[in-house]
């Protein structure tokens, strides 16, 4: 059973170092990633912000802009994540309080 | 297990370097207009300053620099602030969190400025308080709170 595991784990890997030989290169502007516009000749959404991200908000860091401006929903969903995990460990952790000497439940 | 509670060199050192770990944090997040940071970052670190109080000299001392009952109203109230300024936004006839309806500056790019500036302030609370409020439930259980 284990040479069965190791062999898929070996084929999986080939496969995944196969997959990554077709990437383009980090910072290639000629990927199509990284086009004005995409395959399906519409308009990419990296070059709207590249291009208007400083005009629309007046300011220099593009990443706070897309996180906080346009991507707006999505940072209230990670905050509320967080405050969700804070609550759990509350109510999960916390010790119930002793009154009158002895414990209520 | 025996534990030394007052060790001079540590208290010292960490009651030293709080201040300025505060000072950097939100230098982060009022600055993350301009480089990199923002509310999670900032907020991460400000808990990391009082995590280090709260290490060095004890849950009782620390009490009196920031309450464990503080720690979840102040995450809700970060959460508010965020939600809020979606909502104001919303009131005064834009979209939920779009910014250039605020009531603030003149330009609209000035008001999606202070906008961003108003919810990565409240996500360094709600971070903030989180994170120290998960540290004070998991030490709640220990022998020497």
């Amino acid at each position: 059973m284990k040479v069965v595991n190791y062999l898929i784990m070996i084929v999986f890997c080939a496969l995944m170092i196969y997959a990554s030989l077709g990437l383009p290169n980090r910072g290639d502007a000629y990927a199509d990633l990284n086009k004005e516009k995409s395959l399906s000749q519409t308009p990419n959404a990296a070059s709207y912000y590249i291009h208007n991200a400083k005009k629309d908000a007046k300011t220099e860091n593009m990443v706070t802009v897309i996180l906080a401006d346009y991507r707006g929903y999505d940072t209230l969903g990670e905050e509320t994540v967080i405050f969700t995990a804070g609550l759990v460990c509350f109510l999960l952790l916390r010790k119930e309080k002793k009154k009158n000497g002895k414990k209520k439940r | 297990m025996e534990r030394k509670k007052d060790n001079p060199i540590v208290s010292l050192v960490s009651r030293t370097v709080s201040p300025f770990i505060m000072l950097f944090a939100l230098y982060v997040i009022f600055h993350g207009h301009y480089s990199p940071g923002g509310g999670f970052q900032g907020g991460t670190m400000l808990a990391a300053a009082f995590i280090l109080i709260r290490l060095s000299l004890g849950m009782e001392i620390s009490q009196l620099q920031f309450k464990s009952r503080w720690a979840t109203p102040l995450g809700s109230a970060g959460v508010l602030i965020y939600f809020g300024t979606g909502l104001v936004a919303l009131l005064f006839g834009g979209n939920f969190l779009d910014y250039g309806f605020i009531p603030i500056a003149e330009a609209v790019a000035e008001r999606r400025s202070i906008g961003i500036l108003c919810i990565e302030i409240g996500v360094a609370i709600a971070v903030m308080a989180i994170i120290v409020s998960i540290y004070d439930d998991l030490l709640e259980g220990s022998s020497d709170d």
